[in-house]
């Protein structure tokens, strides 16, 4: 019975990680709090839909396609939204606030286009198989949202440690200013960062979309709170800490549910996170934060 | 090399540089002096492209540096080092100079994610080309610390070898000895001959006089936004215009020389 809430938990955990993760890059390398990272996850939901119902193509391609939906949403509110708002140099709050904006037109669009109500994939679209491991039921899809998480975030790693690409984000993060004067092309970063952020975001928007089935136009909703919890866990802007800290956040609910009830679900993952922050405010891999303007 | 013509800047009513003409010839180590606030670090901010001037005219061998932006200017050829030091200290040393070699990454974001060959090519190249320059600046030997961990003096030849790596052949110092102990300058300025020895011009802004004296060949003295001065040590040394501004003027029949001093402190403001 633990060995299965296992599965469920690292499952989910990855899901939470792969939002977080993009959402946190957003933060170290933009240093501003996307808050429409939630309608682009939403975004990738439905373009994974659209996909296999009208298209007929495979789960595989349908994933694809939401990877690079949900990029195309994330790169658009660059373009649109935040870049205005650089140029202008506003505050950190500023865009923050618009981001709100673009997640509310976002969410609206969506259920204009594709009513409120919960649309769900076609049967079979979902592989059925499951492996039996030591006694412990692992389906395909657990197993694919797994492997394809942590493919993700150790390429997303690998990335940001190893590579000139990596270095000039890292580089971007600490000093706008001094990236510039480097040669770095800090606009076409931006850009890029937000796009491939969001496209993480969509990536996350199908799996739990598979996982529980049910799409709905406010679905980003609820994870956008987890996810700012998560970068909050793991230390702001951390790669690492957005993974462990989505994890966490993972097995906390699966395991709440299991053994205190459902409906303490929420209370007690975020009980449990409040706890870690008066240990550690600063989050697992925070260091404490200092910003120059 | 370099030449700005007529620049003009002002922040809302504050003319902050006013039809300032500079000529840098290539291969030199040229000083730009002046009290504080007289508009030096402006001078840089407007050649590196973080600003703009409202009017005026400036190349960079032969090429308009207007309306082109920091990386640009950058990729051109100048490099910067900052009054304030600007260190990414989250960074490896080695990190840090390896960032300065971004503008050579040739191999691009497809290069990246496919694992071309050319991507491992390229990043051995900057990692041997980054060790090097810290070799040059003798910090190879903490390569792998933290750059967070450097004392001021370290952190400043550091500063140096990042912006080396970006292959200037122009580089601008903004007060490289600024905070340094005299042995620390003495080194220093061993290393920026040896940096002009290798064919790189060099424009620093500098207060610290003897060090500019005994390093610049061409000296450009700003004061109230103004060039007042241009020349070699010698001429600089005993301009009357120079002194003035320095020292304040030495003239007790006239009420201004209180005012005068207290102007050129006043400087401070920006």
């Amino acid at each position: 019975m633990l060995e299965q809430q296992f599965v469920n938990a690292l499952s989910l955990g990855c899901i939470y990680a792969l939002f977080a993760l993009g959402f946190t890059l957003v933060f170290g390398v933009l240093g501003i709090i996307n808050l429409g990272h939630g309608a682009v996850f939403m975004v990738g939901a439905y373009a994974a839909l659209m996909t296999v119902i009208h298209l007929n193509l495979p789960l595989w391609v349908a994933i694809i396609a939401a990877m690079i939906a949900a990029g195309l949403a994330g790169a658009a509110i660059d373009a649109l939204v935040l870049k205005p708002l650089r140029k202008r140099g506003a505050p950190h709050l500023i865009p923050m606030i618009a981001t709100i904006g673009t997640a509310i037109i976002l969410n609206n669009g969506a259920q204009a286009v594709f009513g409120a109500g919960t649309l769900r994939f076609p049967f079979g679209t979902v592989p059925e198989e499951a492996l039996q491991i030591a006694g412990v039921k692992v389906t395909a899809l657990d197993l694919g949202i797994i492997v394809l998480s942590f493919a993700m975030m150790a390429a997303l790693l690998l990335v940001m440690r190893r590579t000139q690409f990596g270095r000039a984000l890292r580089a971007i993060a600490e000093s706008p200013k001094a990236a510039r004067l480097l040669g770095i092309n800090v606009e076409r970063l931006f850009f890029v960062t937000s796009l491939a952020a969001a496209a993480l975001g969509g990536l996350a928007g199908v799996l739990i979309s598979l996982n529980s089935n049910a799409i709905f136009p406010l679905m980003g909703q609820d994870i956008l709170l987890k996810g700012i919890a998560v970068i909050i866990l793991g230390g702001m802007g951390d790669i690492r800490g957005a993974m462990l800290g989505g994890l966490f956040l993972g097995f906390a609910e699966v395991l709440s549910v299991a053994y205190i009830g459902s409906d303490m679900r929420d209370a007690v993952a975020f009980g449990l996170l409040f706890l870690i922050l008066l240990l550690r405010p600063q989050g697992l891999f925070g260091k404490v934060v200092q910003r120059k303007a | 090399m370099l030449e700005l013509a007529g620049v003009s800047k002002h922040f809302g009513g504050l003319q902050v540089l006013s039809e300032v003409d500079l000529c840098v010839p290539q291969g030199t180590i040229f000083g730009l002096i002046g009290p504080n606030g007289a508009g030096k670090t402006t001078v840089f901010n407007l050649i590196t492209g973080l600003l703009a001037p409202n009017s005026g005219r400036m190349s960079f061998e032969g090429q308009d540096l207007l309306r082109q932006k920091p990386h640009q200017i950058t990729r051109l050829g100048i490099a910067r080092t900052f009054q304030n030091i600007r260190l990414f200290k989250e960074m490896t040393l080695l990190e840090n100079v390896v960032v300065g070699t971004y503008r050579h990454m040739d191999y691009g974001l497809p290069g990246l994610l496919l694992g071309l060959p050319g991507f491992r090519a390229h990043e051995a190249r900057a990692r041997a080309r980054a060790l090097e320059l810290l070799a040059w600046m003798k910090l190879d030997g903490k390569a792998h610390d933290l750059a967070d961990n450097l004392s001021y003096g370290e952190q400043r030849r550091l500063e140096l070898a990042r912006a080396l790596a970006t292959e200037p052949r122009l580089l601008l110092l903004d007060e490289p000895v600024a905070g340094m102990n005299t042995g620390e300058r003495a080194e220093l300025m061993a290393e920026i001959q040896a940096i002009r020895a290798r064919g790189y011009t060099i424009l620093m802004i500098e207060h610290d006089m003897r060090f500019v004296m005994g390093l610049c060949e061409q000296i450009a003295v700003l004061n109230f936004g103004k060039v007042i001065a241009c020349g070699g040590p010698d001429k600089i040394r005993s301009n009357a215009q120079v002194i003035e501004a320095y020292l304040g003027r030495d003239d007790e029949e006239h009420d201004v020389a209180p005012s005068a001093v207290v102007c050129a402190n006043d400087g401070d403001a920006q």
